[in-house]
């Protein structure tokens, strides 16, 4: 259960200190690091997290992936959803939040 | 072929030295320690370190013995971080000066993992055998944190420090520590040794990991985000461990003088493993006997290969089996079906009485690791059998005195 607040689309994340995405070929898939740990990411968490870079807001993340993908219909509540995920298993720190 | 359906290593433990200043009863190096001097040099090292990334090898831990000792230390941090390695390093803190903490992160460490003994220094003294590592330790974290690297606190557990759990987890919240490993000890290696004295009873256990729950929402309360891993003994668990996530599956380890083991312990193991001064990497993780004799179901036991977990936790720890039947390829006692496991319930039962002191531990060190060398084998059938399948490993076995124990029931 999530104790943090509701997701914004102003919302500006980061990853947080120490933790790492990276694209490993061997395994054909983004992985991310941390102290002692690895999870290996689907296609489409590879390509949210690439955008959770600390400069660009939600906004902008749905924004670029539409672009990317034009065909893909629920694409900004799959990305909210995946942010709020990602932020439960601490892997994300907010940089900037906007409330309303 | 078992090779056709191997999966990449995944995890690389770099062991670089099993010299170690301090002399933890329970560690997890071979007591026999002081037979492999011949360490890799920096070269071996970097080879070790692009064959394991090319292979997929993505996380990375320098380990040991205490790798601080190693001069060569950052260049093979930073030769790591440069091939895309996460590299983390553990260590006991000693020999860690705050400008080695900043030489590190200039080389690219990810992460250091500290491990502390006791929440006090004479304890700590009583475990590891030296007056200051413990302020020691407490100024390192302090640094480690204030470089800016994430801080995961370790801290063995057993017999003479669980209780201390409360002040432990505080002095790792004073500290600032992101995460802290509460790891009962395991029995293998020196632990293995020791067990008598270090083992926990059931009640110290349900104290301490109620202790923890209090701890976690005392810390979700104050908004503080410190993860506490709370490890229980395999002894007092139910059902194995998916050891390694299996055998040959994800993880490796380079020892010091290049041999690769499955995992850590498996040295305790007898049989033969291979060596990355004669063979790749590639070849002993794809090719070689010792990678592929554990893996799959076909080497199970009956009992293993008509259970519907096999898949899950691969018949458990074969060091485990090993140490406590005499025979690697046994069921993991710690396994409810184990014909062996009763064997757990006694010991656990029989130490409940017993009232250990720390007087009683063998510290681990280069004099106690030799001495246990020239032991006299102890014997008994099971253990015998297993000497015969690997006549090399006799002097490594020779020393494992306390297994008598086990088939006293």
């Amino acid at each position: 259960m999530s104790q943090q607040p509701a997701i914004s689309h102003h919302d500006i994340y980061q990853l947080r200190r120490g933790w790492r995405l990276q694209w490993e070929a061997i395994q054909g898939c983004h992985v991310i690091l941390y102290p002692e740990g690895m999870v290996k990411l689907s296609a489409t968490a590879g390509a949210i997290l690439e955008q959770v870079d600390g400069h660009h807001s939600i906004a902008d993340i749905i924004a670029t992936l539409q672009q990317r993908y034009p065909g893909a219909e629920s694409l900004a509540d799959d990305v909210i959803q995946f942010i709020d995920e990602a932020r439960d298993n601490g892997w994300l720190t907010v940089k900037e939040v906007h409330c309303g | 072929m078992v090779s056709t359906t191997t999966s990449p290593p995944l995890w690389l433990l770099a062991e670089l030295t099993y010299r170690c200043p301090l002399q933890c009863a329970y560690c997890s190096n071979p007591l026999e320690f002081t037979r492999y001097q011949n360490e890799l040099d920096t070269d071996a090292w970097f080879s070790v370190l692009r064959q394991a990334r090319a292979m997929g090898a993505a996380q990375l831990g320098f380990s040991g013995g205490e790798p601080l000792i190693r001069q060569d230390l950052e260049a093979l941090v930073s030769e790591a971080r440069q091939l895309g390695f996460y590299t983390n390093l553990l260590t006991s803190g000693v020999g860690l000066t705050a400008q080695r903490v900043d030489a590190l992160a200039e080389a690219g460490l990810d992460h250091i993992q500290i491990s502390l003994q006791a929440a006090d220094p004479e304890l700590a003294q009583a475990l590891a055998g030296s007056a200051k590592a413990h302020a020691n330790k407490l100024a390192m974290a302090k640094a480690v944190k204030a470089a800016g690297y994430p801080m995961v606190l370790n801290v063995v557990l057993h017999r003479h420090n669980i209780d201390q759990i409360g002040d432990l987890i505080a002095l790792c919240d004073e500290l600032g520590a992101d995460a802290v490993e509460l790891a009962n000890c395991q029995y293998y290696g020196w632990a293995f040794l020791n067990r008598q004295a270090l083992m926990p009873t059931r009640e110290q256990l349900v104290r301490a990991e109620a202790e923890t729950n209090r701890w976690r929402e005392t810390l979700a309360a104050r908004g503080r985000d410190m993860s506490l891993l709370f490890v229980v003994p395999d002894y007092f668990e139910q059902a194995p461990k998916a050891c390694m996530g299996g055998w040959g599956s994800i993880f490796m380890t380079v020892a010091p003088d290049g041999a690769v083991l499955p995992c850590h312990s498996a040295r305790e193991l007898p049989m033969a493993f291979p060596n990355v001064k004669e063979t790749s990497l590639q070849d002993i993780w794809y090719q070689s006997d010792a990678f592929n004799r554990f893996r799959g179901t076909q080497w199970m036991p009956t009992l293993c290969q008509q259970c519907d977990d096999r898949d899950k936790d691969h018949g458990g720890c074969r060091c485990q089996a090993y140490l406590l039947t005499g025979d690697m390829n046994a069921t993991d006692p710690v396994c409810q079906h184990s014909p062996q496991h009763r064997l757990l319930d006694s010991l656990i039962a029989e130490n409940s009485h017993n009232t250990p002191d720390q007087t009683t531990l063998i510290p681990r060190n280069a004099r106690q690791s030799k001495q246990l060398q020239t032991k006299p084998l102890q014997t008994n059938q099971l253990q015998n059998q297993a000497e015969r399948q690997s006549p090399n490993s006799s002097a490594a076995t020779s020393s494992r005195q306390p297994l008598e124990l086990i088939y006293r029931q």
